[in-house]
């Protein structure tokens, strides 16, 4: 067990365990049953599966070759930042749409209690007053400009 | 041992494109093609890695960045498209 075979079974892992998620993910938007659900697995499972194939490279360069290499790190980052963007933006798209989806999928309504839902009333801030009647800030305007 | 790991890992990923390919060609909807086209530059993203990785070169990275970057903005565009009609307002 000396170090180069603990890094090449690390960077081992890391790459299959890439691959599995990648196709996981994959395998989610060919399933799935509406767009909405389909959503799921490109948002998740294909990034988690990319930053391990990402890490697994750069392990591999930086420890294995010894050679220091820390552009993955650059794609890992971006593909991190990015990957809940674009998925926001598909829902809004699929919501935008009006694509059929299936019911049943939501999950029991909650169940509100009375401070919830304001049974007990609490008292409103005070309105401010009105000011006078037109006619009369009409003529104190018109007098305050002197005719 | 690395190369059985590469084996495995690019069978994993195209199979996990030709599924991709698969939901581009039946989508019902525009929606669902453009997911299916996001998945996929990701996933070529990581085919193009393990390829650097098998042919022991630094050359491919640069593409991988490249990529990432129109890719995402390739999506962005096509969402605002079919949200508001229009790419830039």
């Amino acid at each position: 067990m000396n170090l180069s075979f603990m890094i090449e079974a690390l960077i081992s892992v890391l790459l299959v365990l890439g691959g599995f998620f990648a196709f996981t993910g994959s395998l989610g938007m060919l399933m799935f049953k509406d767009f909405f659900m389909r959503l799921h697995g490109p948002t998740k499972g294909t990034t988690l599966g990319i930053g391990c194939v990402l890490i697994a490279s750069m392990v591999y360069f930086t420890l294995y070759q010894q050679e220091p290499h820390f552009q993955e790190l650059l794609i890992t980052l971006f593909l991190f930042i990015t990957a809940p963007v674009t998925g926001h933006i598909l829902a809004k798209t699929g919501l935008h749409m009006h694509l059929k989806y299936i019911t049943g999928t939501q999950g029991l309504q909650p169940e509100l209690k009375d401070e919830d839902v304001g049974q007990s009333r609490v008292a409103r801030p005070a309105r401010p007053k009105r000011p006078g009647d037109i006619k009369a800030r009409r003529k104190q305007l018109l007098k305050s400009r002197g005719r | 041992m690395l190369s059985i790991a590469l084996w495995i890992s690019l069978t994993f990923i195209v199979l996990a494109l030709a599924m991709n390919v698969f939901r581009l060609a039946i989508g019902p909807d525009i929606p669902d093609r453009l997911l299916a086209v996001d998945t996929m530059y990701v996933n070529a993203i990581a085919l193009i890695v393990i390829i650097g990785l098998w042919l022991n070169t630094k050359t491919y990275f640069e593409a991988a960045i490249l990529i990432a970057m129109l890719g995402f903005i390739s999506t962005m565009a096509i969402c605002r498209y079919l949200l508001r009609g229009d790419i830039i307002e």
